[in-house]
């Protein structure tokens, strides 16, 4: 094993030319490359989207699963082999809007999972309707009036609901988007990077050149701060914060749990047999 | 030579604590019995009760009529007093309600003040064992015993439960001692006292199931409680999800990483499962779900009992992917079947289905111990010697079973799934010819998975006249018609099945070719076997007995429907 981002890399790709995915796939390869993290060690899983299909393009185990589902699989996985590195990726509308319950829960749950949204502010695959995260006015072939609805702030609710880890990154921002993803990987508990990520097939109102436009990385003197966290999540307009906000680990999903501790269940060895005494109560 | 019991009362009143302890005490003095819930979907007040019918060998199912009847309230005697046989008897409070003096029946027993006296009046209910003790002719040490070891470590709450017994014990035995005569006792050793949702918790711990996530649903949160109560000291994970949604898919991400699971709801819970379902037909990943129904449509009858799913769960999930449903018939049976159900899904990577109901989950009865030799824990993993490299989650075989690894399980091999359609690799794919190959691979499972279905259980005569067909938690109901309509000289055998699906069709068809009158007996509107057979086997089953007004059969239902009949 070599520890190379290339190593990470297959497969050819269903993106569009330009779009923000090809550049979160690449920090996502220099994280685990720098991690060194092998390929079998790691467990990537996702929804349905364009940006759900990485598992596809990132060579570690996959699980690219329901729309909406893809928080729900990984902590089934977290609970089968707690050895396993298991990142969750997929797109705004995956995972604030089809999946918005499993959202809030698993903030609540805070398993040992890194939780990369690509945030376009769209739904790419189904070409081009609003998201969770559309600005309001953006006009779609749907939202024929422009979007009416507030948008859903993903950081403000993540910290709300009491997220030990919760940033903001730019696809246009790789290498720090790929030092907040070693962080977030290496965090113990439900960590969030909301990636905002230019679609330029359907998303004509937050370019790439708007993002640039408006990205900064503001001081953050103490990341155990939430006031100061949520007054950073709730920037939005003509400045838009990058970093991690928040960063402050709690007691974990796996940690509050007896039976989790040791080997992974998944490996243990088991005899129906020996549970035969199971029946005493009964007697 | 029976006895049968009926305790009735306001929900939160504690029938149960009585029964569970009257019940076990038969049970261990070597008494066979059966005992059944009949409760509304609310926590206080209404009107719940519970029968408890002692006879012979191991009663089958509970009957109207009443030997005993513990009104812990008035209702429940002007609901029951009809059923009441020629000696039958009433224990009541007469500090609560009277009986009319002209009813000499009543043995009045001061249940409240007794326990006030004894230390609280929560043991009333302790108070009402005592008095139905004296009434059966069984002394008090065993039910001591008994709250010796439920209050151990409190020896002050079980001192003043024993005094709360006894005194309810003295208080009946002025009215009547051994005024009924219980049946001999089974000579055949120790028997557990267990109900149905019990018996399929234990049976999925002794299958090695490690995860169950599940969102509680009457009746299925038995399960999950007697998982939940077993998780500090076993190996095994219950979480509480978010949804029915959240449920499903962590299950199956579990069993993707290795374990076993299963999750477990009811009818609505499901309905919001069956995208899951189809993507674990998608995916190949095993996983054991066990629906307790309860009547529909929407939110229904909550805490009564239907058998209204079955065609629901044949066709839940979108697309076509194999399946196998398999059904609890007896406590005797489930125990073993959902092991099976553990088993099959490892072997074929899809999933299974376990349908129970309200009528079987809750119901208690005396069996023999299990035979724990007897089950199964056969992953069908990869294994390192024959793995061929790289790994391919979806190579396609000739049976259609693909060699199963989990993540990291092999250095630097990695396990892809996807719900989309996909190559062997497990990558996206579009092409016609892929697509084919894979509709094919997991079709072919079937072939083989027919072959694991158990033919139906046959009972009763070798040449019937009259074949009464069923499924599912009707067994015992059925089995006791058959040996009544026997009685009556009609040549009666029952056709009963667990396992369902892929439908097992050799026994129907050789027996429906001789038997000139047949039935399904279900507890639905449309006779959903029925429909199942006819349209599996083209053989039309000649009539339909159905109850779905939410409560369990009676023997003497379904014997009245077939004389009319006949
Ligand atoms: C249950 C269900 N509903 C709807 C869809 C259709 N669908 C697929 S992806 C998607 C939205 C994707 O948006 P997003 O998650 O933001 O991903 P993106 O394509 O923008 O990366 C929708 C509506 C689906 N696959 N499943
Ligand atoms: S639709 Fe948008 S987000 Fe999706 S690949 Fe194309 S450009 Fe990227
Ligand atoms: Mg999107």
């Amino acid at each position: 094993m070599t520890c190379k981002a290339e190593h990470y890399i297959i497969g050819e790709t269903a993106w569009c030319p330009g779009c923000g995915n090809f550049a979160i796939r690449e920090a996502l390869a220099g994280a685990l490359a720098e991690h060194c993290l092998e390929s079998h060690q790691v467990l990537l899983v996702s929804g349905i989207g364009q940006a759900a299909k990485i598992p596809h393009y990132i060579r570690v185990n996959g699980f690219n699963g329901l729309h909406g589902r893809a928080l729900s699989p990984a902590v089934g996985a977290r609970v089968a082999n707690h050895n396993l590195k298991v990142i969750v990726e997929s797109g705004d509308g995956d995972s604030y809007g089809e999946g918005g319950n499993h959202f809030i829960h698993n903030i609540r749950r805070n398993p040992d999972i890194a939780h990369f949204v690509h945030d376009n502010q769209v739904y790419g695959l189904t070409k081009g309707q609003a998201s969770p995260t559309s600005d309001p006015g953006m006009v779609t072939g749907v939202q024929v009036e422009g979007v009416t609805v507030s948008p859903l702030n993903p950081l403000s609710l993540a910290l709300v609901m009491g997220a030990g880890f919760v940033a903001r990154c730019f696809s246009g921002e790789k290498e720090h988007l790929k030092e907040t993803m070693k962080e977030a990987i290496n965090f113990s508990g439900y960590a969030l990077i909301d990636i905002l990520q230019p679609c330029p097939s359907f998303n004509k109102v937050n370019t790439r050149g708007w993002y640039k436009k408006r990205v900064y990385f503001p001081e953050i003197e103490d990341p155990r701060d939430w006031s100061a966290a949520m007054d950073l999540s709730r920037q939005w307009g003509e400045q838009i914060p990058l970093g991690i906000f928040y960063n402050n680990p709690h007691r974990t999903f796996e940690e509050s749990r007896a039976a989790l501790e040791g080997e992974p269940l998944s490996f243990r060895p088991f005899d129906p047999q020996e549970m035969s005494g199971l029946q005493e109560e009964f007697l | 030579m029976e006895i049968n019991i009926l305790i009735g009362g306001a929900a939160g009143q504690g029938m149960e604590t009585i029964m569970n302890l009257l019940g076990k005490t038969l049970v261990r003095e070597g008494f066979g019995l059966i005992y059944t819930k009949d409760y509304m979907s609310r926590v206080r007040g209404g009107h719940n009760f519970s029968r408890l019918r002692i006879a012979p060998g191991t009663p089958w199912s509970t009957v109207e009529s009443v030997d005993i009847l513990v009104a812990l309230n008035e209702e429940t005697y002007n609901l029951h007093r009809d059923n009441l046989t020629p000696s039958g008897r009433v224990i009541y409070d007469p500090q609560l309600f009277s009986i009319p003096e002209n009813e000499n029946r009543g043995i009045p027993v001061e249940l409240q003040k007794l326990a006030e006296e004894a230390g609280g009046k929560v043991m009333a209910n302790t108070v009402a064992v005592g008095a139905l003790l004296v009434l059966i002719g069984l002394e008090t040490p065993t039910v001591e015993e008994l709250l010796k070891d439920t209050f151990a470590g409190k020896e002050g709450v079980a001192g003043k439960n024993i005094t709360a017994l006894k005194a309810g014990y003295d208080a009946a035995a002025r009215f009547c001692s051994a005024c009924f005569d219980l049946p001999p006792k089974n000579e055949d050793g120790k028997k557990l006292f267990i109900d149905g949702n019990q018996v399929l918790g234990m049976a999925a711990m002794s299958s090695g199931c490690r995860f169950l996530s599940a969102y509680p649903m009457t009746p299925s949160t038995g399960i999950m409680n007697y998982l939940a109560g077993k998780s500090p000291d076993y190996p095994v994970i219950v979480e509480q999800a978010e949804d029915e949604i959240a449920a499903i898919n962590m299950a199956l991400g579990a069993s993707y990483t290795g374990v076993r699971s299963m999750t477990c709801t009811s009818g609505g819970g499901f309905s919001l499962m069956v995208e899951g379902v189809s993507l674990a037909g998608m995916i190949e990943t095993p996983i054991v779900v066990v629906v307790a129904m309860r009547p529909g449509p929407a939110t229904g009858l909550p805490t009564r009992t239907e058998q209204a799913d079955l065609e629901f769960i044949l066709h839940s999930g979108h697309g076509e992917f194999p399946r196998a449903v398999l059904s609890a018939t007896s406590h005797e049976d489930a125990f073993y079947r959902l092991n099976k159900a553990f088993e099959l899904a490892d072997r074929y990577q899809t999933p299974i289905f376990f349908l129970s109901d309200q009528n079987f989950a809750d119901t208690h009865r005396s069996v023999e111990p299990y035979d724990f030799s007897r089950l199964g824990y056969n992953r069908q993993l990869a294994e390192e010697g024959s793995l061929e490299k790289p790994y391919q989650r979806y190579r396609i075989t000739d049976n259609g079973i693909s060699p199963r690894a989990l993540p990291g399980q092999f250095e630097n091999e990695v396990v892809l799934v996807d719900s989309d359609e996909h190559d062997e690799k497990g990558n996206i794919i579009e092409d016609a010819a892929t697509r084919r190959a894979m509709v094919e691979k997991r079709m072919r499972k079937l072939d083989s998975l027919a072959e694991e279905m158990d033919e139906p259980d046959l009972y009763g005569d070798p040449h019937p006249e009259v074949l009464l067909i069923g499924w599912g938690s009707t067994y015992g109901v059925i089995r006791e018609a058959v040996d009544a309509l026997i009685a009556l000289g009609t040549k009666t055998a029952m056709l009963h099945f667990s396992d369902l699906w892929p439908l097992p069709q050799k026994r129907l068809r050789s027996l429906l070719a001789e038997v000139e009158n047949s039935y399904c007996v279900e507890n639905n509107a449309g006779g959903q076997l029925s429909a199942l057979i006819r349209r599996e086997s083209g053989l039309s089953i000649g009539g339909l007995i159905l109850k779905y007004d939410g409560r369990p059969f009676l023997s003497r239902e379904i014997v009245e429907e077939v004389q009319d009949d006949l």
